[in-house]
């Protein structure tokens, strides 16, 4: 049996029935990474030997009649810019090619308390900085869909990964996409929680009001078993959220009867692909179909999210990279005599184009001369982004929109950083009013390549779009198809 | 808002403020890429955010505190693991004093 191909709850069912072992599925794991690896370019460090004595250790409780947990024995990879203790964490930078992290992310920690098996870290666009991982300083990661195509990004080596079979599941972080918009690319589900509902602690910070850690998975109920290992109040993040934690197995439901689901019209009249289209169409179709009321919504300033979102991040970022100096940790440059040339040495080397771009960019809009013209202006506008969703939710219970315009790009399309922007049109606005969102695949394209449909809900209301999420998945059969290898 | 281009002069004051050294071609490029950023990000000039209050953070959290105490912290030998140039107690550093 091709163990790998299962998902999160398949596994732990067979685990529970002792009709297999978690060291079997873990080499699974590691015999399929072997297989397609060299195709897919998803780790960064693949951790063998750990993952394996992880396992048998997890073999052992079992043998002892302990408890097991839902994720306990199940492999997972981490995105390279989520802190693990002694293995390597890169953010796929040259700036941190050989650091390792003296600490476990919160997230990380709580995943390994349920007996979760690191498998390894997994390839991303530079800092988290990108929507393709093209801006990795190691490599490309491809779409296990189409390898010409990209997997999407900054959790590129997240969703590749996962959708290649080559780990149950992964955490990623979304700034503005990055876990929606890959797990959309490559036919996965994908959440961002709301923000604060998951501790950053240990998440290498790019623009710390808006990032959030998520997890990309093969279906729902996968989704809502890692969400319950992950969420949750931690005193090393003074931004995470005390508010209480769901279990959100519960909104495992087929059931849409009565939601109202909020279409934002003026969005889905943008720049958007036909086939796309076509496939959100379809969907509203089917959740009306299961008694869902379909309701059209205004976002009136949602149009101007993508200026307000790269004004904010870059200047949050800009601040977030002032820390890579050369001097406690990271790569410092071979060449200098002063402390200034230290600096400018080490970070023109370590950086690569696109994170330069970002933080030129971010010091730009608060320098003295455009601060009220630029940044100012985006933190007023990002209020009246969150009016807007504040406003819709008093009509609406959830709302619904493409993940992406389009379906994966091939490598090397899109040169243009603009270009590049555009496609996280239908993200950022979730990311600027701080919600939860969750992405799903809803069909294939003529190419064959996946689409995602994204389900917007209100703050710290995961459970009622993963409801939502799993009535889909319940009526369709897209989460079920496998690229072939 | 003036409809501003973004020179090289801007590139390398911005650099140095980013403590980030350019190339005479990647300052064309920054400058030419800024430009068109900016110019994008010019669209907000059409909303009128007088009466507006900017949002800096989505939660209602204000201050956070805890109880001091005294935990455990890392130990020095954990901490220089990672450094670039470090002796067995600190982390070495240009002189930075005449």
């Amino acid at each position: 049996m091709e163990l790998y191909k299962l998902t999160i709850h398949e596994a732990n069912e067979l685990l529970r029935k002792k009709e297999i072992s978690a060291r079997q599925l873990t080499e699974s794991v590691l015999e399929r990474i072997d297989q397609v690896e060299d195709k897919i370019d998803a780790f960064n460090t693949i951790t063998a030997e750990k993952a394996l004595e992880e396992a048998e250790a997890i073999d052992k409780m079992i043998a002892q009649g302990e408890e097991l947990s839902s994720l306990a024995g199940i492999p997972m990879a981490i995105k390279d810019n989520i802190c693990t203790l002694d293995v390597k964490t890169t953010c796929s930078s040259n700036m941190l090619k050989d650091f390792t992290p003296p600490y476990n992310a919160t997230a990380v920690e709580r995943l390994k308390d349920k007996n979760a098996v690191l498998i390894g870290k997994v390839n991303m666009d530079e800092f988290a900085m990108g929507s393709s991982t093209e801006n990795s300083a190691f490599k490309h990661t491809k779409n296990p869909w189409n390898t010409e195509s990209v997997p999407g990004g900054s959790s590129g080596g997240s969703a590749a990964s996962v959708a290649a079979d080559q780990a149950f599941f992964s955490l990623g972080s979304d700034t503005g996409g990055s876990i929606r918009q890959p797990a959309s690319f490559c036919g996965l589900v994908g959440l961002k929680p709301t923000y604060g509902r998951v501790s950053r602690y240990g998440l290498v910070a790019l623009a710390s009001s808006l990032d959030v850690v998520g997890p990309i998975t093969k279906d729902v109920t996968d989704c809502a078993l890692v969400l319950n290992a992950i969420a949750g109040h931690d005193i090393r993040d003074v931004t995470s959220s005390d508010s209480p934690v769901d279990d959100y197995t519960i909104a495992l439901k087929d059931d849409v009867k009565d939601l109202k689901i909020g279409i934002p019209k003026g969005l889905l009249d943008r720049e958007l692909d036909n086939e796309v289209k076509a496939s959100i169409d379809r969907a509203i179709e089917l959740y009306e179909g299961l008694g869902a009321k379909i309701v059209d919504i205004e976002l009136p300033h949602a149009q101007y999210a993508l200026a307000v979102y790269y004004i904010i991040a870059c200047a949050e970022a800009s601040s977030s990279m002032a820390r890579y100096d050369g001097i406690r940790y990271g790569y410092r440059s071979e060449d200098y005599e002063t402390l200034e040339e230290l600096y400018k040495k080490t970070r023109s080397e370590a950086f690569g184009p696109e994170v330069k771009r970002r933080i030129m960019l971010g010091n730009f809009v608060i320098g003295a001369d455009y601060y009220e013209d630029y940044y100012l202006k985006a933190l007023k506008v990002r209020t009246l982004i969150r009016e807007d969703f504040v406003e819709a939710f008093k009509k609406v219970d959830i709302m619904l929109s493409p993940t992406s315009p389009t379906s994966a790009f091939k490598i090397g399309e899109k040169c243009d950083p603009m270009a590049m922007y555009l496609s996280d049109t239908y993200t950022v606005p979730v990311n600027l009013s701080g919600l939860p969102a969750i992405s799903i695949p809803c069909g294939f394209d003529s190419n064959g390549l996946p689409m995602g449909l994204q389900l917007i809900g209100d703050l710290f209301n995961e459970k009622q779009i993963l409801q939502a999420a799993y009535t889909f998945e319940q009526n369709t059969d897209y989460h079920i198809k496998k690229p072939i290898l | 808002m003036k409809k501003m281009k973004v020179s090289i002069q801007d590139v390398e004051s911005v650099a140095h403020q980013s403590q980030l050294i350019l190339s005479e071609d990647e300052k064309a490029k920054v400058a030419q890429d800024l430009t068109r950023i900016l110019e994008y990000a010019d669209k907000l000039s059409e909303l009128n955010t007088d009466d507006v209050e900017p949002t800096v953070q989505v939660l209602p959290i204000v201050d956070i505190f805890r109880e001091d105490e005294i935990c455990p912290s890392m130990d020095r030998e954990t901490i220089l693991k990672n450094a670039p140039h470090a002796t067995d107690d600190s982390f070495i550093v240009p002189k930075i004093v005449e």
